[in-house]
């Protein structure tokens, strides 16, 4: 069983979110965990501003239980399922993040420089949390779809709006990661 | 609704996702700066498989459980939303780490604070549905 607390190589971990992809469609459902943020305002009553709120999410009820166990999901993997392996992340991407002020990248899942409480409590701090959660949530439903929606689902359908999805969310990750990301960081 | 079912699809998604790494900033930078296979390993062989599986799905003449053909429905003909909504998501994307899967599965893991960036990718969604109309598609 020792397997299965280490880390997943990524043949192991890439099928079996195929299989997730699979089950969803053959429940006559789809992959996409987007949709959810677009149900939730409409839930918060969002409805009253947009008409884009205004549908029956209550037809979108079986993906909020997709989350609901996601997040159980999550509580699981690290509680049962992990041996506290650090990440093996390449040698250089450490290094190249210990110049821009983290140290220890890969000893936890996520920096503590951007989501340790010390660190959000500061106005850079939730600007940075804050940022990234709009552009997500913004960005994503303006181009339909996220990582699963369109990078997983979409792709595997063979969908050219998809691809032409994933090759934004390149150009959005590449400017942030090699130009703006040394500034927001970099001392 | 089956929620049982579903229940359990969102658990066994939450448990990949956390071992595949996949949640985790630093794999996504690493990514970025195409220092390792592994996040294209794993997205590669997820839509590979996924090809073949709804190639095969739909070539057979399966129906799903609810007795249709299988049929993804088809996003809209469009360029310009699929781009710079993309790349929008993408800046995001690598600042915090969390895509809209994992900000969920994050919270499972212990990180709260994640609950900041998933209001705040409400709020963003929000803004885009008020928007919409005056946003090029």
């Amino acid at each position: 069983m020792d397997f299965l607390l280490k880390p997943w190589p990524w043949y192991v971990s890439g099928p079996l979110i195929t299989l997730v992809m699979v089950i969803l469609v053959y429940f006559g459902k789809s992959f996409g965990m987007s949709s959810n943020l677009r149900t939730l305002c409409s839930i918060g009553g969002a409805g009253k501003y947009s008409d884009f709120f205004r549908y029956d999410w209550k037809a979108y009820r079986w993906n909020l239980i997709v989350v609901l166990g996601a997040i159980i999901g999550g509580f699981i993997a690290v509680t049962f399922l992990s041996d506290g392996s650090p990440i093996a992340l390449n040698p250089k991407t450490v290094s190249d993040l210990q110049e821009l002020g983290f140290q220890n990248a890969g000893a936890s899942i996520l920096p503590p420089e951007i989501y340790s409480w010390d660190a959000v409590f500061s106005l850079k701090g939730i600007a940075i949390l804050v940022g990234a959660g709009f552009l997500v949530g913004f960005g994503t439903r303006y181009a339909g779809g996220c990582t699963s929606g369109h990078a997983i689902s979409g792709l595997s359908n063979l969908q050219w709006p998809s691809l032409i999805a994933v090759i934004g969310f390149f150009i959005g990750g590449l400017i942030m990661t090699h130009f703006l990301l040394p500034l927001i960081f970099g001392t | 609704m089956k929620i049982v079912r579903y229940l359990l699809i969102g658990i066994f998604f939450g448990i990949v996702l956390v071992k595949s790494e996949a949640v985790s900033w630093y794999r996504i930078i690493e990514m970025f700066k195409f220092q390792s296979f592994h996040m294209y390993g794993i997205i590669g062989s997820a839509v590979t498989l996924g090809v073949i599986a709804l190639w095969l799905m739909k070539k057979s003449g399966m129906r799903n459980t609810e007795g249709t053909p299988i049929h993804l429905i088809p996003k809209d003909k469009s360029f310009i939303k699929y781009l710079a909504g993309g790349s929008i998501f993408g800046f995001g994307w690598a600042l915090g780490g969390a895509c809209p899967g994992p900000m969920y599965i994050l919270v499972g893991t212990g990180v709260f604070s994640m609950l900041i960036v998933i209001a705040a990718a409400v709020l963003g969604t929000f803004v885009y549905g008020i928007l919409k109309d005056k946003l090029p598609h």
